[in-house]
């Protein structure tokens, strides 16, 4: 690669095949989500028809993740001159239906579509509910182009901000273009980008490393995977500039092992970006060299922390060590280094092209851009939202999210992970912005959003997080290694009925202990979720250690099982029942011996008349 | 006649030495190439027993010590043998919220050994794993590349091990 111009004339030939001039295009979403609901057989079987029909002008292409979790395996056909069609839930069978119907007769199968809009017009996933509030920058591509393509990126103006930044810029200008852009850190503190990017340029050194933190831990945050498997260049690409904005030759990515989809098209794209020399020597002629190699984890949540990931990246136990230094400054082998999260990174290449002003124009004054969210719990559309920042969560959860699953009360939503926080319908019209989430108690971390209803235990949540950061805690400082562990068995105690109204100043004193004294983020933010679990509903913790009672009937030790008077006396739990606990004549009211009873639950699952209750 | 490791394989005539010490020599030159390795090893091997490791050792230089800390440290690695079978049964946060506990539970009941244990006949491996990404389907188990998903009903969940046990 030695010049825009040779990219420009890729980017023409790159066209030609990504617009549908004729036949059609035919687009299956292929993220993990969509593996998992069935794509690959839909991807197999449309291949399968096509040969053995002889389409030779239907194009088929796996695609990166649309959003929609609950509409997968979802498939869109794009024809010249006509509107595009969405089909959802599709399986092989529905395949050969739109093949012979659809893409051979020209007639759309409507049963398998969103149905048609009030416009008499076929309804797109854009036209949903789910999507209206949405602003898709970093998610753009996603769902849109082949990831394990580099032609398609290069069609629709891939490379072409690398391009900018290291012919038509210097360093510096990149810098301070990414601080004048107000792009914040992705993966959870919301430091500013070109801040971090000025003091490892600032840093002499004969070799200095930029690392993607793709170590997404937080169990219920998919963001990064999907930019990965849907967009894996634009990841490169920013890397690319990042090193030529510090003075680094050399790119790390650390991903997760667990996303062994997301892994190999990031092998592909290396591959192909370096075939193309967007990657390697003398880049664009500039003289700048870059390259970029894969490194896997080994599933360890602590290593997201950025001196814990240069630890594993040294080939070491991913522990965490005192800062400064900061990595910016002695980072990964001694060497200056800088760590960026994979959706801070995907900004950058769309920032560098359309400007500061342009990201500036969306989100609020201090928390520029969008962010994307992984909406998932109890809620009736689950999926990747991104939407501008300053959005409230009543919008995020009502008009995208749709509601509580089963018309259920919302009760509270967690976002920041293990190590955020609830918040509750009183806070629900906050906008969403880095300062404002720490305000109301949680933070923003990396962006999982869970909604919890009426029937989730708030004390077993603490509980479950709890117990999350206790596994991993890597073990090296005293507070988190001991403190988060007494922490869980106090949590323990109360939901197994034996916990006092002591404990829970016990857990708020070493909350503040384990806050104030742990070496880093995993241990400073392990207490959060019982703290605010405790400030918004303390009286859930209360009812578990006063009155013995789990409000939301969660915890198993504080349930008994009663049968009511719908019981026929049909003798079918006497049977299920493990320990015998149950007895009463045929066509008879039974009873269950609460002494014996082991609350296993078996009785009310094989109950057919619902005479079985549990309180 | 056993090695010390307790079996009968032997170092020299095992092909998988050789695939690993190709993979070693290919890396060599690297910086901090530990952990690929013994992910390579994990992969050739299905699990790191200790005469995998002093052989990783003596051929990579870095002490038996430290690599046993290694694999201990990070939960991917395995020092004991794991089931033909790998149920990996999501406890991620959005799965939690949606009954993942008791699909745990009614795993654990079904095979009679806990979570991170191995079935006596070497069949199954239970694990907990953190978000497998499809919350759209929660809750959601896999096992070995199948997933399974909304299994709201845990009354399935018999017939789905039964699939693998033939």
């Amino acid at each position: 690669m030695n010049s825009i111009n040779e990219l420009n004339q890729m980017k023409t030939d790159a066209l030609k095949g990504f617009e549908v001039t004729e036949g059609s295009r035919v687009v299956v979403g292929m993220a993990t989500c969509g593996i998992s609901a069935g794509a690959k057989t839909v991807l197999e079987k449309l291949l399968e028809e096509k040969a053995a029909r002889g389409l030779a002008d239907v194009q088929i292409v796996p695609t990166g993740c649309v959003g929609m979790c609950t509409h997968e395996p979802i498939v869109e056909v794009f024809q010249p001159g006509k509107d595009k069609v969405t089909y959802i839930h599709m399986d092989p069978d529905r395949v050969s239906k739109v093949v012979s119907e659809h893409l051979i007769k020209g007639n759309p199968v409507l049963e398998y579509t969103l149905g048609e809009g009030e416009n008499g017009k076929l309804k797109n996933l854009e036209d949903l509910q789910f999507y209206r509030k949405q602003k898709r920058v970093v998610l753009q591509n996603c769902g849109l182009i082949n990831p394990e393509d580099i032609n398609d990126y290069i069609a629709i103006d891939g490379y072409q901000a690398l391009a900018k930044a290291v012919t038509k810029m210097t360093p510096k200008e990149v810098i301070d273009l990414m601080k004048a852009s107000g792009l914040r850190g992705r993966g959870g503190a919301g430091f500013s980008t070109g801040m971090k990017w000025s003091f490892a340029a600032a840093n002499e050194a004969d070799q200095k490393y930029i690392v993607c933190n793709a170590d997404e831990g937080d169990p219920g945050a998919f963001m990064d995977r999907s930019i990965l498997e849907g967009d894996p260049h634009s990841v490169l690409e920013a890397l690319a500039i990042g090193g030529y904005a510090i003075g680094a030759t050399k790119g790390f990515i650390y991903v997760r092992a667990e996303y062994p989809v997301a892994v190999r098209r990031l092998q592909i794209a290396i591959a192909q970006a370096k075939e193309k020399g967007f990657l390697g020597k003398n880049i664009f002629g500039s003289g700048c060299d870059f390259d970029i190699e894969i490194r896997l984890g080994a599933g360890a949540f602590v290593c997201g922390e950025e001196t814990a990931l240069i630890a594993s990246l040294e080939g070491k136990r991913g522990m965490s060590r005192n800062k400064p230094p900061f990595p910016a400054n002695k980072g990964l082998w001694g060497k200056p280094t800088i760590i960026n999260n994979v959706e801070t990174l995907a900004n950058v290449p769309k920032i560098l092209l359309k400007g500061p002003e342009w990201f500036k124009s969306m989100g609020t004054e201090k928390s520029p851009g969008t962010k994307v969210f992984a909406l998932g719990g109890k809620i009736n559309n689950t999926g990747l939202v991104e939407v501008p920042m300053g959005i409230t969560l009543r919008e995020v959860i009502y008009d995208i999210g749709e509601d509580c699953l089963g018309g259920k009360a919302f009760k509270a939503v967690q976002t920041g992970g293990p190590s955020g926080g609830c918040i509750t319908k009183e806070n629900l019209d906050t906008p969403i912005d880095f300062d404002n989430l720490v305000a109301i108690g949680s933070m923003m971390g990396s962006g999982g959003m869970i909604v919890m209803d009426e029937d989730n235990c708030m004390v077993d949540i603490a509980r479950f997080f709890l117990d999350f950061t206790v596994d991993e805690s890597c073990g090296k400082c005293t507070p988190c290694r001991e403190g988060t562990k007494r922490m869980l068995e106090i949590l323990d105690k109360i939901t197994a009925g034996k916990g006092t109204l002591e404990d829970l100043t016990i857990l708020e004193e070493l909350a503040d202990n384990i806050k104030n004294t742990s070496l880093c983020a995993l241990g400073q933010t392990a207490p959060n979720p019982v703290l605010s679990t405790i400030k918004h509903f303390r009286d859930e913790y209360e009812a578990h250690v006063v009155d013995k009672k789990c409000p939301s009937s969660v915890c198993k030790a504080l349930l008994n099982y009663f049968i009511t008077e719908s019981c026929t006396g049909c003798t079918r739990c006497v049977r299920v029942c493990p320990t015998k606990a149950i007895s009463g004549k045929v066509k008879e009211r039974h009873v269950i011996d609460q002494d014996k009873c082991t609350k296993c639950g078996a009785c009310m699952e094989a109950c057919t008349f619902k005479a079985i209750i549990r309180k | 006649m056993q090695n010390d490791c307790g079996c009968n394989c032997n170092k020299t005539d095992d092909k998988r030495y050789a695939e690993l010490k190709a993979y070693i020599d290919s890396v060599k030159n690297s910086q901090g190439i530990t952990m690929g390795v013994l992910q390579e090893a994990q992969r050739i091997f299905g699990y790191l027993p200790l005469e995998v490791q002093k052989f990783i050792s003596e051929n990579i230089g870095v002490p038996i010590a430290e690599l046993y800390g290694i694999a201990t440290f990070y939960s991917q690695f395995a020092i004991t043998p794991k089931g033909k079978h790998h149920i990996g049964v999501c406890l991620g946060t959005a799965c939690y919220v949606r009954g993942a506990q008791k699909v745990m539970d009614k795993v654990v009941e079904e095979l009679g050994v806990g979570v991170g244990e191995t079935t006596k006949d070497g069949l199954f491996t239970i694990d907990a794993t953190r978000c497998l990404g499809c919350c759209g389907l929660a809750p959601v188990m896999m096992i070995d590349d199948d997933v399974y998903g909304k299994l709201d009903s845990v009354d399935v969940i018999p017939g789905i091990l039964e699939k693998y046990r033939v």
